[in-house]
């Protein structure tokens, strides 16, 4: 075991530098968001941009304070970290403090902060552990079992709440599995569910006349799967349980498809059933519904390739676009800095992504690798869905961008998801295997 | 647990292709896709017209005969009203809500996305009332516009009024949006292009409560309204003032011209009507009034339009072609006749001076029987036929029956009977100067309009041409800014002009001339009288009338309908004109209080 002499000796630069490249992208972004001539300052406390300033000089204090601990802290603590979480999240249930029909904040003075931000957190932390515990195989079904359980009993917790948006944030850990081998059918079945599902819905609108028949384009849909079923059984006759598995296939499917209705009406709220209309074209309303991704279309569409110029953007700072400082700041990166401030921003999270993965793999630790695949993951999802949101790809769920949106309780747990990543990664060269 | 470590590839293609989709998509609709800016542009920019100040008109001294008063249109985009107090704006403007939903409707019919007026022309007082609460009213602005306020209230028929646009005036000039003004008549017609100038724009940028948020790029896309010209008139304001009061309870017509330029001095047509009335929101219903109210028409233009007989002013014609053809000279004598024509009584002329003098009907029948009859042909149809062809040409030097180079729309041209008109109505070879002799006295089917006649007595003050008449002399402001006109010549030998004045002295100095009213102490002024015979009821009175009679600085043309013998009013009347345009003020005030009180309206037609 080599001695070192400082503890920032061996961070990894690279990504302590994207982050604050994405930290300070995003302070901008959110001044030229909320700047109005009488608060020209960057700095002024009134503005979400002044606050801002001040939440990331204390993200910069977790920052520095966690490269400090001992990195054994994490994975020692791990569990109690994630049993402090679940208390958390039965807590808000309880007392937490209703905003925009989710209970999920706390709210103590001036202070609020989401005990989802720390479940995710202390998720990621305990699977790592889990997962690399000696003895634990993952092609154990017990093990896969507990793993999903990690995952999901938080994730149910949430959707209490009810706060779909970081209830889904869970569902990106399944990359987490994938990566420990997970049968990578599981993202084949997930397509196939989701395809079905828009399929399902579009379907439902439509309907055709052959020969004075009433043609629903249900009927058409079962009528087709069978079709397609049948013609599956054929080329496969001489396959030994084929008829079992295509026979089963399909009436998982059909009954799957045929639910797909009353999954929607029943476990969709109205305003979450509206988005998914919107985005998929079966209703446009772009005063009601659609209003948010519209205008946040609009914003972007028009900065152009090299966009309107900093400060310039007229449909962010002039409220246009709704939540423009924090679910929908893209908006304001599509418009002032055009195609290429989009081609920067999504290359900075595309190139942190990658470095995270390319640097778990290198990891003697199985910990902190599964821990990193967990980060990477959390931020993907909140990427992936958040932008998407705003170019019109995605349904609107409100996360945060991260390290960009407008908040001091996302930017920090993004840092504290992020630094302890840095922090175990810096510790790879101490780490006997 | 090997190839596990190769699922890394798949997880960094995962993330990789999800940014690729988005990129990919990002370059849709920030790069390839335009209609996101022009959506952009349409909600947060909002391009505000400035429209110019109009020109303002002077008259030759410099003093304002029309200028501009601010005026606002309330502009309302339907889709920008949210949550408003409709009780109170209904309230503010001072409409009932029926009439408040009646005109958002019809603001919905044009465009839920733009502005449309929805109430015009307020006062620059009314609107500082509604200004300060506008804000409380979201979709809902001011838009500065500016009227026409005429100060003194005259010159209605030279001036004219403006209008909004019509749908044809915006298919001809794309300039032109619905609501804007336009010159309908008079000089605001004739001079719309110079007077309108140049409309600005103002790029202002609007949140999502269509709060104005400041000027877009610093103004950078401003485009700043040039004032329009404005123009300098030869129109004397006191003078035309003077004429409309002389006028009143008259119908008729006041010309006057200097000689040398051919500026109009004053152009009245009488009755008219207080220019201001035609101004704003009240124009078309006092339009209305005026058209269909008023029975003596007070917006036909008589100076310009009103085709009347000229009557004895006819012989000053005669007289000079005739000269010049030769076929009589000062000292011709002719009995007074009256088997041809009908005269008046008095002594038979012993020369032409005294054929002017006295107005001798006979005489001049048989002047212009000298020149239509000159024996070219045999055949005495013939004759007349080439006789008349020469004389119209040669009358129509005098700016008669030709339209003349005014600078006003609505001119006619009067008419001067030719071969063709006659051929026209009694057939070719079918008429000779027994049919046609009523001409030789102006009557029959000589037409002239009084801005001819004052013309006239400008050619006679020059001796032998006139300058185009013309209202405007200058474009304030433009380089070259004297805006030129044609010289005619009547292309009649000077010398019978002084013969001709030496009458029409004459016809006012002398105890036995008809315009002994239109005398003006130690002041030449040479003038001819006219009565013309009107079918319809009482003869119309006419006067023409120069002075003084070396470097004459005004001519003049009075035609008062109805009014019975030129002498009576029309002569008076010119040389109260005259004589407060050389002088400045009237020495004879009995004359004018018999002019002022005079009611001569009411002469009842002939309804036949």
């Amino acid at each position: 075991m080599r001695t070192r002499r400082s503890i920032f000796e061996d961070i990894d630069w690279v990504m302590v530098v994207t982050y604050a490249a994405l930290v300070l992208f995003g302070w901008i972004s959110i001044y030229a968001a909320t700047y109005d001539e009488t608060h020209p300052s960057i700095f002024d406390l009134a503005k979400n941009h002044g606050k801002q300033a001040l939440w990331i000089g204390l993200a910069s204090i977790i920052a520095i304070t966690i490269l400090f601990f001992d990195h054994r802290f994490f994975e020692t603590f791990a569990y109690l970290i994630y049993a402090g979480a679940i208390l958390l999240l039965l807590g808000v249930l309880l007392f937490g403090m209703e905003i925009k029909g989710a209970q999920s904040w706390f709210v103590i003075g001036s202070i609020s902060f989401q005990p989802s931000e720390i479940a995710k957190f202390g998720t990621a932390l305990a699977l790592a552990k889990y997962l690399s515990s000696d003895g634990k195989r993952f092609d154990q079904f017990k093990t896969k079992l507990y793993a999903l359980g990690i995952i999901f009993f938080p994730a149910a917790l949430i959707m209490l709440q009810p706060d779909v948006g970081s209830t889904l944030v869970f569902a990106a850990l399944l990359i987490v599995l994938y990566r420990q081998g997970l049968s990578g059918w599981i993202f084949g079945l997930g397509f196939i569910a989701a395809s079905l599902f828009i399929i399902a819905l579009f379907l439902k609108q439509y309907q055709w006349t052959f020969f004075e028949q009433v043609v629903q384009g249900k009927m058409a849909f079962i009528v087709g799967l069978t079709l397609l079923a049948g013609f599956i059984l054929y080329f496969l006759r001489k396959r030994k349980g084929s008829r079992l598995a295509v026979g089963g296939g399909y009436v998982v499917s059909l009954g799957y498809f045929l639910s797909v209705d009353w999954l929607f009406d029943k476990l969709l709220q109205p305003h979450h059933q509206n988005r998914i209309n919107e985005l998929l074209g079966i209703v446009s309303d772009p005063l009601g519904a659609g209003y948010n991704v519209h205008q946040s279309k609009i914003a972007i569409g028009s900065g152009g390739f090299s966009g309107k110029g900093f400060l310039q953007g007229t449909q962010t700072k002039f409220h246009f676009v709704p939540e423009q400082s924090t679910d929908f700041i893209f908006c304001t990166v599509g418009e002032e800095w055009g195609f290429i401030g989009s081609f920067i921003v999504i290359s900075l999270f595309l190139f942190l992504l990658g470095r995270i993965i390319w640097n778990a793999e290198n990891q003697r630790s199985s910990f902190t690798r599964i821990y990193g695949y967990s980060v990477a993951s959390i931020l993907f999802i909140h990427f992936a869905i958040n932008i998407g949101m705003a170019i019109g790809l995605a349904p609107v769920i409100g996360i945060p961008l991260p390290f960009f949106s407008y908040g001091g309780s996302s930017l920090w747990s993004f840092t504290l998801l992020l630094f302890t990543y840095i922090k175990l990664d810096s510790e790879r060269k101490y780490v006997l295997r | 647990m090997n190839n596990l470590e190769n699922r890394k590839i798949f997880v960094i293609t995962l993330f990789a292709v999800v940014a690729l989709i988005f990129l990919g998509r990002l370059f849709v609709i920030q790069v390839l896709d335009d209609s996101y800016s022009s959506s952009a542009d349409n909600q947060a920019l909002r391009f505000v017209t400035q429209y110019p100040s109009r020109g303002i008109v002077y008259d030759r001294h410099g003093k304002i005969l029309v200028q501009n008063q601010a005026a606002f249109d309330l502009m309302v985009v339907p889709r920008q009203i949210a949550g408003i107090d409709t009780d109170a704006f209904c309230l503010l403007l001072d409409i009932d809500t029926v009439e408040f939903n009646r005109r958002l409707d019809k603001a919905k019919e044009y465009s839920n996305y733009r502005a449309s007026v929805f109430q015009k022309q307020l006062t620059a007082d009314e609107y500082a009332k509604i200004a300060e609460r506008l804000y409380r009213f979201s979709g809902f602005y001011g838009q500065k516009r500016s009227l026409r306020i005429y100060p003194d209230s005259v010159a209605a028929h030279v001036l004219g009024y403006i209008g909004e646009v019509s749908g044809k005036d915006m298919e001809e000039d794309s300039v032109y949006k619905s609501g804007d003004f336009i010159g309908i008549s008079g000089l605001e017609r004739q001079y719309e292009k110079v007077l309108r100038g140049d409309r600005g724009r103002e790029v202002l940028m609007v949140d999502v409560h269509n709060t104005v948020q400041g000027r877009y790029k610093e103004g950078e896309l401003d485009i700043p309204a040039h004032a329009g010209t404005n123009l300098i008139t030869g129109l004397d304001l006191d003078l035309q003032h003077y004429g409309e009061r002389l006028m009143q309870n008259k119908k008729g017509s006041i010309v006057a011209i200097e000689p040398g330029t051919g500026e109009v001095l004053c152009l009245i047509s009488s009755p008219t009507y207080d220019p201001n009335l035609l101004v704003g929101v009240k124009r078309a219903s006092n339009y209305q009034l005026l058209v269909e109210n008023d029975s003596l028409d007070p917006l036909f233009n008589r100076a310009l339009m009103a085709k009347y007989p000229p009557g004895s002013i006819f012989k000053i014609v005669q007289a000079l072609v005739a000269l010049d053809e030769g076929v009589i000279n000062e000292s011709t004598a002719i009995a007074c006749n009256k088997a041809l024509v009908g005269c008046h009584n008095h002594p038979s002329a012993q020369n032409l001076r005294e054929a002017i003098q006295m107005s001798c009907n006979p005489y001049f029948h048989q002047v212009f029987k000298r020149m239509v009859n000159r024996g070219t042909s045999s055949n005495y149809f013939e004759d007349s036929s080439i006789g008349l062809d020469a004389w119209e040409k040669r009358v129509k030097k005098f700016g008669l029956g030709n339209r003349l180079g005014l600078d006003l729309p609505s001119l006619k041209s009067g008419s001067i009977p030719d071969v063709a008109l006659y051929d026209g109505i009694y057939g070719a070879r079918r008429w000779a100067f027994s049919t046609i002799y009523s001409v030789s006295i102006g009557q029959g089917e000589v037409e002239v309009i009084p801005i001819q006649m004052a013309n006239l007595a400008a050619i006679i003050a020059n001796r032998g041409y006139y300058v185009d008449p013309h209202i405007v002399k200058e474009l304030d402001g433009q380089r070259d800014s004297s805006l030129h006109y044609a010289t005619h010549s009547t292309e009649i030998d000077a010398s019978f002009f002084e013969l001709i004045i030496d009458a029409m002295q004459r016809v006012v100095d002398l105890p036995g001339g008809t315009a002994r009213r239109a005398r003006i102490d130690s002041l030449a002024v040479c003038g001819k009288t006219g009565t013309a015979e009107n079918p319809h009821g009482e003869d119309h009175s006419v006067f023409i009338a120069f002075a003084p009679r070396d470097n004459p600085q005004i001519a003049i043309a009075v035609y008062v309908e109805n009014a019975g013998f030129g002498g009576t009013w029309a002569a008076p009347i010119a040389s109260l004109m005259i004589e407060r345009y050389i002088r400045g003020s009237i020495g004879d005030s009995l004359k004018e209080a018999r002019v002022m009180e005079a009611n001569l309206l009411n002469v009842i037609k002939d309804e036949d």
